[in-house]
Formats: structure tokens, C-alpha cells, sequence
């Protein structure tokens, strides 16, 4: 029987543009943080996992954190580096071998979407030379067929970036801190059809860093934990539709997100229904969407309803990025997933501040769920409960 | 547009009506496109239907960064020779569902399960493309 394993510290450096902080400076402020948060001091911590996509190696942190020789481990799993470095730390601590673990997730991206080369992914070079692995172009074309099948509108992919940039702006953490209206939002610059300039979150920076401890050792600390009920990885099933894919298999298939998302919920012994606040993977208003569904919080099309009514609002039946999410808080990849999970520990514990949820009965959320998914087709679930 | 050469000479045949190259597997599926190195080993080239359905599409309006080599990309150009194109997929049926370029056809006319049929259109300078243009239209040359 593996150990209960619970978050009873986090940290975060704020998103966004950082000139004067590398982007693993900013990993070790949010270590600090979290140690901070956990009352807890370096020495303390036994064994780590971070990483990040383009800002270096984490284990290079003890230069400034301190030489204490714990295991160190570098984590480089792309858009899931972050969540992976979580699992990794959870587990740690579920096998016994430790008591304390840290994770945590940095990164500094340069101005402008992603520059992918075909080569890197098994492609032919002119996939690229012909304009057609651009990542915002899949997002598009994803959402584009999901709208004609399942009725969503223009509108509604405006109203979840009008949502996002509501809530970045009572965010201390958050990139985009403005409200932007509506009409703006439609009418901006067409990226790739039907996406405008506001509905895609861009490439940016920060840091995440949680502290993870098992049931005896936050006992013993008398800390402030929020318990992990589950977290799940899954890479991409047979025939799934993916980024830079210039073939796609006319046999329907399944989608790592509904995979993670069905065995989380399996392994937590919860259903959506029991969901108090989520984060889910918004790359584009067309992914929150169509990830509702995907994780099982609503059918296919009835987005449409939801967004119209603010259900997924602060104040709505299931707050969803109720931190402006990637729209609002830029995408550095190694820290985004943390993020979320960063997010949902702060709501779970009443820190939410101005974006604080109330929760089924006024009394703050009980269960928050977090999703990631990233290229090339791998999601990632993590469940927490008060 | 007769010096032009082909942006990639095993992308589609060299027939007088050419087909896009794909390739199938022992397991009788087929992929587009046609692998490559020790992933090609056991897959037979297989010429893909020249007529399918539209099965999603998007535009791109600003010019991509490298690798591009369309216009916009060459000597002494810039954003502003960049032409906007539309892409999409395409069903083939009973095949494999193919990324394209979408000529002969404006955003507004493009719809789920539109016909469409492969094509070769001018791609820059030097190369030509691959396309999709609904059936009917005279957009580039079936050669």
C-alpha cells in the first residue's frame, strides 16, 4: 500500500517578461517561495525533480539553493515537464523512500510562437518549407471541424478568452492583467481561422516549485497540505489527431486526455461532478472547449451553453483557469503544468484572494483538477482534495 | 511554370494525371506520407486517390518562419510578399485523411465534406505543390 503524499508548500515567480532573471533564477525564487510557504529550509528537502524546455538543466539550482548532495533529477519531457516532474516527486514519497520532495518547473521562451523543424519530428522537409507545421495552424484546424460538428460558435471562443483576461486581472501571478473586451477580442488580427491574436496564449516565462511530503511528515510539521488523490500520464492512443501530423488515420481514435482524464477519476474514486475548480490546457479558446469534454465535464456542443451562462466563471457552477490560464499567464513550457496544479493548492487552501472560489457550499473548493496536454499528444491529470 | 520543379520529386507521381504518394502497411492501412529510412521497410508506395472530401481547413495569413520557402522568403523579400494561403485536410476515402494546401476557393466557400480534387500549383521560384481545389474549379494544372 503506497503512502498518501499531500503539497505543503508552493511557490511561484510570476509569468510574463522577466529581463533581469534567467529563467532558472526564477525556478529558484518560486523553490524559495514554496520553502517559505512549507516553513521549511533547503536542507530539508531530500530528493528533487525539475526541468525545463528552453531555459537549462534544474539540478544546476543547488549552486544557488545549496550543496546539500541530494538526487537531483533533470526532467525533459516537453509540455508535460512540469507534471512529469510532479509524478516523479509523488512517487518518491508513495514508495516510502522519502519524506520530503520537491518539484518544480521553469522556463524563458523568446518573442513569437514555437520554431519547430520537421527533422526534429520524423518529417519530411517540406512539411515545413511548404508553411504547414506551424503549431497555431493544428490548434485551428482541431476547433474548426470540432465548431461545424458540434455547433460552437465564434462567440463562445470569445467569451473563454474574455473569461481568461477577467481573471488575469485579479491575479498577482498572472502575464495579462487587463480586461479586454469582447469586440476586441473578435475583431483582432486573424492568426488562423477562426483563432484571433487574443485567443492564443504566447510562448513566455516563469517558475513553479511545490513541496511535496508524506501524511506522517506533514503531521509531524503541522503544515498546511493539500492531498494529491491522483495524478495520471498518458501518451497519445493509436489514430489520434495531433500536432504535425500531415497524414491522419481515417479510423477514429481515442485522445490521451480522455485517457488520463478517465483513469484519474477512476483512481481518486471521484467523477467530474465532484469537481469544485479546474485548470485545463487553454493553448487556444478552442482547446478550453473542446477539453471541457474531453475531461468529462460536459458533452461535446453543450460548451455553447456554458460559456453563455458563465458557468465556467469564478462564480459559476465549475470555475475553469481561474487564473487567466495559458491566455492570460503566457505558456513557459517546463512551468505551465505547475501552474495549474500551483493554482488549484492556493484555491483548495482559501489563498486565492480576489480570485478566490467559494465553492459548493461557501466554504471553499474541496477538489481541484488540473490538465495539461503538449505535443507531441500526451495529457496529464492531477486531482487534489482538501 | 514548365521550369518549375516539384518541392520534393517523391511527393506525387509523375503521371499525366499525378497522385499524391503514400504508403501501405503490411496491415493494409495507409499513411501519408510515404515513411522514411528503416520505417519504410515493408511499406509499399501506394498512389492515393486523387478525390476527397474537405474534412477540416484554417488560413494562414502572416507569414511563417523558417523553414518557409514560399514567398515572402526569397532574396530581397518580406512580409509583404508573403501571399496568404488556406490549408486544410482532406478525406480520402477509404484511405487517409491528408494535409494540403486548399487553392481555387475563398474561406467563405469551404465547408465540412466540401469534393475536392488534388492538384499541382506554382509554389515559388523554383518549385512547385501539391493542392486541393473544389471539384470543378480550374485552380492550377491536373499535371
Amino acid at each position: 500500500m503506497s503512502e498518501n503524499v499531500y503539497i505543503i508548500g508552493a511557490g511561484i515567480h510570476p509569468f510574463g517578461r522577466t529581463e533581469e532573471r534567467s529563467g532558472r533564477e526564477q525556478g529558484v525564487y518560486a523553490v524559495r517561495q514554496a520553502l517559505a510557504d512549507a516553513g521549511l529550509e533547503w536542507p530539508d528537502i531530500e530528493t528533487a525533480y525539475g526541468g525545463s524546455a528552453a531555459a537549462g538543466s534544474a539540478d544546476i539550482m543547488v549552486n544557488e539553493l545549496g550543496l546539500t548532495s541530494l538526487p537531483f533529477t533533470n526532467v525533459a519531457n516537453g509540455c508535460a515537464t512540469g507534471g512529469s516532474a510532479l509524478a516523479s516527486a509523488q512517487q518518491a514519497i508513495a514508495s516510502g523512500m522519502y519524506d520530503l520532495a520537491l518539484a518544480v518547473g521553469f522556463d524563458k521562451h523568446p518573442r513569437g510562437a514555437f520554431n519547430a523543424k520537421p527533422a526534429e519530428y520524423g518529417l519530411p522537409e517540406w512539411y515545413g518549407q511548404t508553411g504547414m507545421m506551424l503549431t497555431t495552424q493544428f490548434f485551428a484546424l482541431k476547433i474548426q471541424r470540432y465548431m461545424q460538428q458540434h455547433g460552437i460558435s465564434r462567440k463562445t471562443l470569445g467569451l473563454v478568452a474574455q473569461k481568461a483576461f477577467q481573471n488575469g486581472a485579479v491575479t498577482p501571478h498572472a502575464w495579462r492583467r487587463s480586461e479586454i473586451d469582447l469586440e476586441t477580442i473578435l475583431n483582432a488580427p486573424m492568426i488562423n481561422d477562426p483563432l484571433t491574436k487574443y485567443m492564443f496564449c504566447a510562448p513566455a516565462e516563469g517558475g513553479v516549485a511545490l513541496i511535496l511530503a508524506s501524511e506522517k511528515k506533514m503531521k509531524e510539521l503541522g503544515a498546511d497540505g493539500v492531498k494529491i488523490a491522483n495524478i495520471s500520464v498518458k501518451t497519445r492512443p493509436p489514430n489520434s489527431f495531433e500536432v504535425f501530423q500531415a497524414g491522419v488515420s481515417i479510423e477514429e481514435g481515442g485522445k490521451p486526455t480522455v485517457l488520463a482524464s478517465q483513469a484519474a477519476f477512476e483512481k481518486a474514486g471521484i467523477g467530474p461532478e465532484d469537481v469544485h475548480v479546474a485548470q485545463l490546457q487553454d493553448t487556444e479558446s478552442g482547446a478550453e472547449i473542446m477539453h471541457m469534454a474531453e475531461n468529462g465535464f460536459c458533452n461535446d456542443g453543450e460548451q455553447e451553453e456554458w460559456l453563455a451562462n458563465g458557468w465556467t466563471a469564478r462564480n459559476g457552477k465549475l470555475p475553469v483557469n481561474t487564473d487567466g490560464g495559458c491566455l492570460a499567464c503566457g505558456e513557459p513550457v517546463g512551468a505551465s503544468g505547475l501552474r495549474q496544479v500551483y493554482e488549484n493548492v492556493e484555491q483548495l487552501r482559501g489563498r486565492g484572494g480576489e480570485r478566490q472560489v467559494a465553492g459548493p457550499d461557501g466554504k471553499g473548493p474541496k477538489v481541484g483538477y488540473s490538465h495539461v496536454y503538449g505535443a507531441p499528444g500526451l495529457s496529464a491529470v492531477a486531482i487534489l482534495e482538501r | 511554370m514548365s521550369a518549375l520543379t516539384p518541392i520534393d520529386p517523391a511527393l506525387w507521381s509523375a503521371d499525366d494525371q499525378p497522385h499524391l504518394m503514400g504508403g501501405k502497411l503490411p496491415s493494409g492501412e495507409i499513411v501519408f506520407p510515404m515513411p522514411m529510412g528503416d520505417a519504410a521497410r515493408d511499406v509499399e508506395p501506394y498512389k492515393l486517390s486523387r478525390h476527397g472530401k474537405l474534412w477540416s481547413w484554417t488560413t494562414q495569413g502572416f507569414l511563417p518562419k523558417e523553414p518557409y520557402e514560399g514567398p515572402g522568403t526569397g532574396e530581397g523579400e518580406g512580409p509583404p510578399d508573403f501571399e496568404p494561403f488556406l490549408l486544410g485536410y482532406v478525406e480520402l476515402p477509404g484511405e487517409v485523411i491528408v494535409e494540403s494546401r486548399i487553392v481555387g476557393a475563398k474561406l467563405e466557400d469551404l465547408s465540412l465534406g466540401l469534393p475536392v480534387e488534388f492538384c499541382i500549383v506554382p509554389f515559388n521560384s523554383q518549385h512547385t505543390t501539391y493542392a486541393f481545389r473544389p471539384t470543378g474549379t480550374a485552380e492550377g494544372s491536373d499535371a
